[in-house]
């Protein structure tokens, strides 16, 4: 087996990997089987962007995909159980280099825009691709994870208090 | 993302909303707490204190453990955990994304080969 596997390849699933690597910013990482071309186009047509970027697995599906893929165009996906409850997820491109770097901005945050990086490198016939999502502030990020401003508001101000009343401080976590 | 939020923010709403709860808290940040001191300290029954600490632990603003017969209480959310459980959520969902992508890759790959490479410049 060892002896074909400069050829052919055995089809093992290529891992995900997800690291953050900054206060505000996460990074995804996937190797594709492909040629950067193919995956580049998969990221940039609308109909095949439509069949990949909400999974069923998570319960919603996409109702609408609109994306003018050049600098400065605009996208608007939508996506939802139903016609009544639905989200959206808009923003811009700012830059579209063919088959190796993709930039747009993400606009439906409250605490200003996230920006994501996207970047396809070919090696030997395989895609690495590199997503960076970098968000406008660390409250973004916190708000995304589910620490709440209110959350967090509350924990400062008992921070505050127990700093003024000699308190022993505070261990998060562990 | 968002609705998880929300929700959670809701939560720690109601949970602050409560002059016991809060009382709760504050003391739970000047020190660690058994439920039975906590009753003690704020006059109540055990199942009384119980309860408020559920709810405070719901809205991740207290952790409990229990170590032996006592249950002890601690200010704060596992934040480390919740932080890397969030983490994981967001893995699984490219991962999965990535794997709906593979499908249209392979086809792309195929048909590409099909035309015999016409559209490679």
């Amino acid at each position: 087996m060892d002896t074909r596997r400069e050829s052919e390849p055995t089809p093992v699933k290529n891992r995900t990997m997800v690291e953050r690597t900054s206060e505000r910013e996460f990074v995804v990482t996937r190797t594709f089987n492909a040629p950067a071309r193919l995956v580049f186009e998969a990221w940039t047509k609308p109909e095949l962007m439509k069949r990949w970027w909400v999974p069923k697995s998570i319960g919603m599906s996409l109702l609408s995909c609109e994306m003018d893929v050049r600098v400065g165009g605009s996208y608007r996906l939508v996506f939802g159980q139903d016609a009544s409850q639905t989200m959206a997820f808009f923003g811009k491109y700012i830059e579209v280099t063919p088959h190796s770097r993709l930039v747009w901005t993400n606009e439906e945050g409250d605490g200003g825009e996230a920006v994501t990086t996207v970047t396809f490198e070919e090696k030997g016939g395989k895609t690495l691709l590199v997503l960076r999502e970098r968000h406008p502030s660390k409250e973004a990020v916190d708000e995304a994870i589910g620490f709440g401003e209110g959350l967090r508001e509350t924990f400062e101000q008992l921070d505050e208090l127990l700093a003024t009343d000699g308190g022993k401080g505070l261990t998060w976590g562990s | 993302m968002v609705q998880y939020a929300r929700t959670r923010l809701d939560a720690s709403f109601a949970a602050l909303s409560d002059t016991t709860r809060r009382g709760v808290l504050e003391q739970l940040g000047r020190a660690d707490a058994s439920i039975t001191d906590l009753a003690e300290r704020f006059d109540m029954t055990l199942t009384g204190m119980k309860k408020h600490v559920g709810v405070l632990e719901q809205a991740g603003l207290v952790t409990t453990e229990k170590v032996g017969r006592v249950r002890t209480c601690k200010f704060g959310p596992r934040r480390l955990e919740e932080e890397t459980a969030w983490l994981e959520r967001f893995r699984q969902l490219w991962d999965s994304r990535f794997d709906e992508l593979d499908k249209v890759v392979d086809e792309l790959k195929r048909k590409e080969k099909f035309n015999g490479h016409k559209k490679r410049k």
